[in-house]
């Protein structure tokens, strides 16, 4: 282990922070992606088309 | 020209009709002020040394609290509506509102200040510095708070959304005003100049954003 | 999500090829998977310069924090000057793309500025013994922080999206234009009521073995910006074309319901 001296905890606890919400950034990114994309592909499944598929979609 | 000055004298009219808006501002000011104490102690001292930035703070307070209905009425009943469609831009619209807020509302609390000054046993040759900072910077106050005034207008939680919006952008304000009494050397004429410059950029900057919101909301 | 689908329409010019959000979603979907490698990368070599650079002669081990405050507080400037493009562009050009990368970039913004400072308060307690001294630096970027809280707030309060993103933009391009300002009186009030002797942070000298670490690191958490709007961006594109589809749906229903009743009568 590293030998940060009597402010060990400081720094630590900074990078853990910042690692912390980095963490949550990257999975709500992630995650609101992920979850939009299925709910595109679920509507467009359940018969609704977007612009290119006009004119014949019937649900 | 005359259709802005008709427009002022209008809201002038409304308001010292009814008087209760200006009546609210006025109370809640002077509560604001004399709660403070009750919260720091009776220390006169204490009081004296820090009452300009009570003072200024309170005066923030007061100030957002009362923008809040500045549209409001003239959306409700139709009357803002029949403004847009008219001779007016929306620019001078959101102008003459700005400046009506700030002759029924600024002008009166700084004409209460040096009685809540006061109670806060503020040296008497401060007084009338704390007016001319006051006068000077409160105006431009007024022209933001009008700004998110009708950027919030028709909102559910527009009452509770406004400061947050707006108290950020007043801390040039607070700083320059009560800067001004620090008492350093050269602080009072340098900062009251600042304040002055500020809020002119106030006056003709946030009238054009109040006027994007206005259109917006009037969509 | 009107003006979403709208896009495809209008002013087919280079600009709006590019920045048409079908291209966007291509695009991006082909460089993201680079960016976020090389994202990694960047870090783990800037992390490992940053604890293996010797401890500075004033600060001693603490100056480390400065490896990812100083990189955060960048990006905290950084994408709140996105964010002040992208609304000027929303409300020129009425680009909705403008739209997404403002709404996208606010959150992101406003955690980083979160990230500065906590990492500024705990860097303080061990140099200035208080997690909290108004230094004129952290006392800016706090205030950036509401201006950022108020943002998102705007936009939450309101329900359809193409006003919300409207009156977003406008009080983004207020902020912007305050910033500045509210960046010099707080300097001026710092100078103002400071007692002479603080140690600055970041002071002219800077030794080069903790200075390359600290570039490393400013691009590093740059492309991790940019990874992380795009992501966002992409997330909140897909999130228009449901609505979209939706409202769509919504409406045929209704006018199918329309004709019929029409029909019956």
């Amino acid at each position: 282990m590293l030998d940060l001296g009597p402010h060990a905890a400081f720094i630590w606890i900074s990078y853990g922070a910042a690692a912390f919400c980095v963490l949550a950034l990257a999975i709500w990114a992630w995650g609101d992606e992920r979850g939009q994309a299925k709910r595109l592909a679920d509507l467009e499944r359940r018969g609704l088309k977007r612009r290119s598929g006009q004119g014949q979609d019937k649900s | 020209m005359n259709a802005f000055l008709a427009l002022l004298t209008r809201d002038l009219t409304l308001a010292l009709r009814q008087g209760s808006a200006i009546g609210t501002a006025l109370g809640f000011y002077l509560i604001a002020v004399s709660i403070i104490p009750l919260g720091l102690g009776p220390d006169l001292a204490l009081l004296s040394r820090i009452a300009p930035g009570i003072l200024w703070i309170s005066f923030l307070l007061s100030a957002v609290l009362s923008v809040d209905a500045l549209f409001q009425e003239d959306r409700d009943d139709g009357s803002l509506d029949a403004l847009a469609i008219g001779p007016l831009p929306s620019e001078l619209i959101a102008a003459s509102k700005s400046l009506a807020h700030w002759l029924t509302t600024c002008v009166p609390l700084i004409v209460v200040t040096p009685l809540a000054g006061l109670l806060l046993n503020m040296e008497l040759n401060a007084v009338p510095k704390l007016l001319a900072t006051l006068a000077v910077g409160t105006l431009g106050i007024s022209f933001v708070a009008g700004a998110g005034a009708a950027l919030t207008l028709g909102l559910r939680r527009g009452a509770l959304l406004l400061p947050l919006l707006i108290l950020p952008l007043f801390a040039p304000f607070l700083i320059f005003g009560v800067g001004a009494l620090s008492g350093a050397a050269g602080a009072f004429s340098q900062s009251i100049l600042l304040l002055g410059a500020l809020s002119l950029f106030s006056v003709a900057a946030m009238p054009f954003a109040a006027a994007l919101a206005l259109r917006l909301s009037l969509e | 999500m009107a003006d979403l689908t709208n896009t495809e329409t209008i002013r087919p010019g280079w600009f709006s090829t590019l920045a048409n959000p079908t291209t966007f979603m291509r695009l991006s979907g082909k460089v993201l998977p680079w960016l976020a490698v090389a994202t990694l990368v960047l870090f783990a070599v800037g992390l490992t310069g940053a604890f293996l650079a010797p401890p500075d002669y004033q600060q001693g081990e603490t100056v480390r924090i400065m490896f990812i405050h100083v990189p955060s507080a960048w990006l905290a400037m950084m994408s709140y000057t996105i964010i002040a493009i992208s609304s000027a562009g929303y409300l020129i050009w009425r680009h909705p793309l403008a739209d997404v990368s403002a709404k996208a970039a606010a959150p992101i913004g406003a955690t980083f500025t979160l990230v500065a400072l906590i990492t500024g308060s705990l860097w303080g307690k061990p140099m200035w013994g208080a997690y909290w001294v108004w230094d004129a630096r952290l006392t800016s970027v706090l205030i950036l922080f509401f201006l950022y809280l108020g943002l998102i707030a705007l936009r939450q309060a309101i329900d359809e999206p193409g006003r919300a993103g409207r009156a977003a933009a406008i009080l983004a391009l207020i902020g912007a234009v305050n910033i500045p300002i509210i960046k010099y009186s707080v300097n001026w009030w710092n100078t103002l009521h400071q007692p002479a002797s603080v140690i600055r942070a970041d002071g002219p000298t800077i030794h080069s073995s903790l200075l390359w670490p600290l570039l490393v690191m400013a691009i590093a958490f740059t492309l991790l910006f940019v990874v992380l709007h795009f992501k966002a961006m992409r997330a909140e594109i897909l999130r228009r074309r449901c609505d979209a589809l939706i409202a769509r749906h919504v409406r045929g229903d209704a006018a199918r319901a329309g004709t019929e009743e029409a029909a019956n009568a």
